[in-house]
């Protein structure tokens, strides 16, 4: 059977405290809003373990504005939550959550725009402040020019 | 990850010691500039600010290219290399999960058809 090609995923950064990932989808917008607001279909697909050396190991979800969920993850023999509640829940287009388990937790907006038989798929997560992003981001290593301020700082620190 | 080279470890940290470069780097994370529009924009003259380029070229930070009379600066493969991979990272992530969801997608189609057939 022919391989479809995958459509392609765009990430950009739109400022010092917000990104955004896009992506077409050969689905009309209610089937894939059903597939990320249904917990038995959203737990397939959320974190690929090949990728995210993770797996899902539990998934409650009340996918309606004033609604909660929480996820859980485990890695070895380790777990990790994470939890928030919808903000807005418009169906077939819009869902939007907080991210609760940190201090400075993300807002996270996903739309769900028709075209024709397609949705176009907009990720956009917004920080409260650029120093959450960054704290979000560490794991990719010292480099994001507003990262360079906590470098700066954490020097200016240890010559104290 | 992206490492620094022990080697520029010192002139990065030097260079991110003050708030005027680290102001330049987040300037031109977001667009290239030219040296008298970063002195504009910080407040300083051409030759404070052609200082702290300096000081940000020597890290890695920063490249700058002459054209005509305007001098250009933009990020350099340190800050660039931090970013790109950032950005890679998160294409890595979302990839797979839209392909999962592809899958799935794939999976609904067909259990809608076979579902409307039976009707």
């Amino acid at each position: 059977m022919d391989q479809q090609m995958t459509n392609p995923t765009h990430v950009e950064r739109l400022s010092d405290r917000e990104f955004a990932v896009t992506r077409l989808f050969d689905a009309p917008p209610g089937m894939v809003f059903k597939a990320w607001s249904d917990p038995q279909l959203f737990r397939r697909w959320w974190m690929p373990k090949s990728v995210s050396g993770v797996s899902l190991v539990s998934c409650d979800m009340d996918v309606r504005t004033g609604g909660r969920y929480r996820l859980e993850f485990g890695m070895g023999d380790q777990t990790m939550a994470f939890y928030g509640k919808y903000l807005d829940v418009v169906p077939d287009q819009k869902i939007m959550w907080t991210n609760d388990e940190g201090e400075e937790g993300a807002v996270t907006t996903v739309t769900f725009e028709g075209q024709g038989e397609k949705t176009l798929v907009r990720f956009h997560e917004a920080y409260p402040t650029k120093e959450a992003l960054e704290e979000a981001l560490s794991g990719s290593a010292a480099g994001l020019p507003e990262q360079f301020d906590q470098l700066a700082e954490l020097l200016a620190t240890a010559e104290a | 990850m992206v490492q620094f080279q022990p080697a520029n470890l010192d002139a990065s940290f030097a260079a991110l010691s003050d708030a005027t470069r680290r102001g330049v780097l987040a300037e031109l994370g977001r667009a290239d500039a030219s040296i008298s529009s970063l002195a504009d924009r910080f407040h300083m003259t051409l030759t404070g600010m052609k200082k702290h380029v300096h000081v940000l070229e020597r890290a890695g930070l920063v490249t700058s290219e002459k054209v005509g009379r305007v001098r250009t600066c933009r990020l350099g493969q340190h800050a660039l290399a931090a970013e790109a991979e950032w950005i890679d990272a998160q294409r890595k992530l979302f990839e797979a999960r839209f392909d999962a969801l592809d899958a799935i997608l794939e999976d609904m189609k067909q259990e809608e058809k076979s579902g409307s057939a039976n009707d």
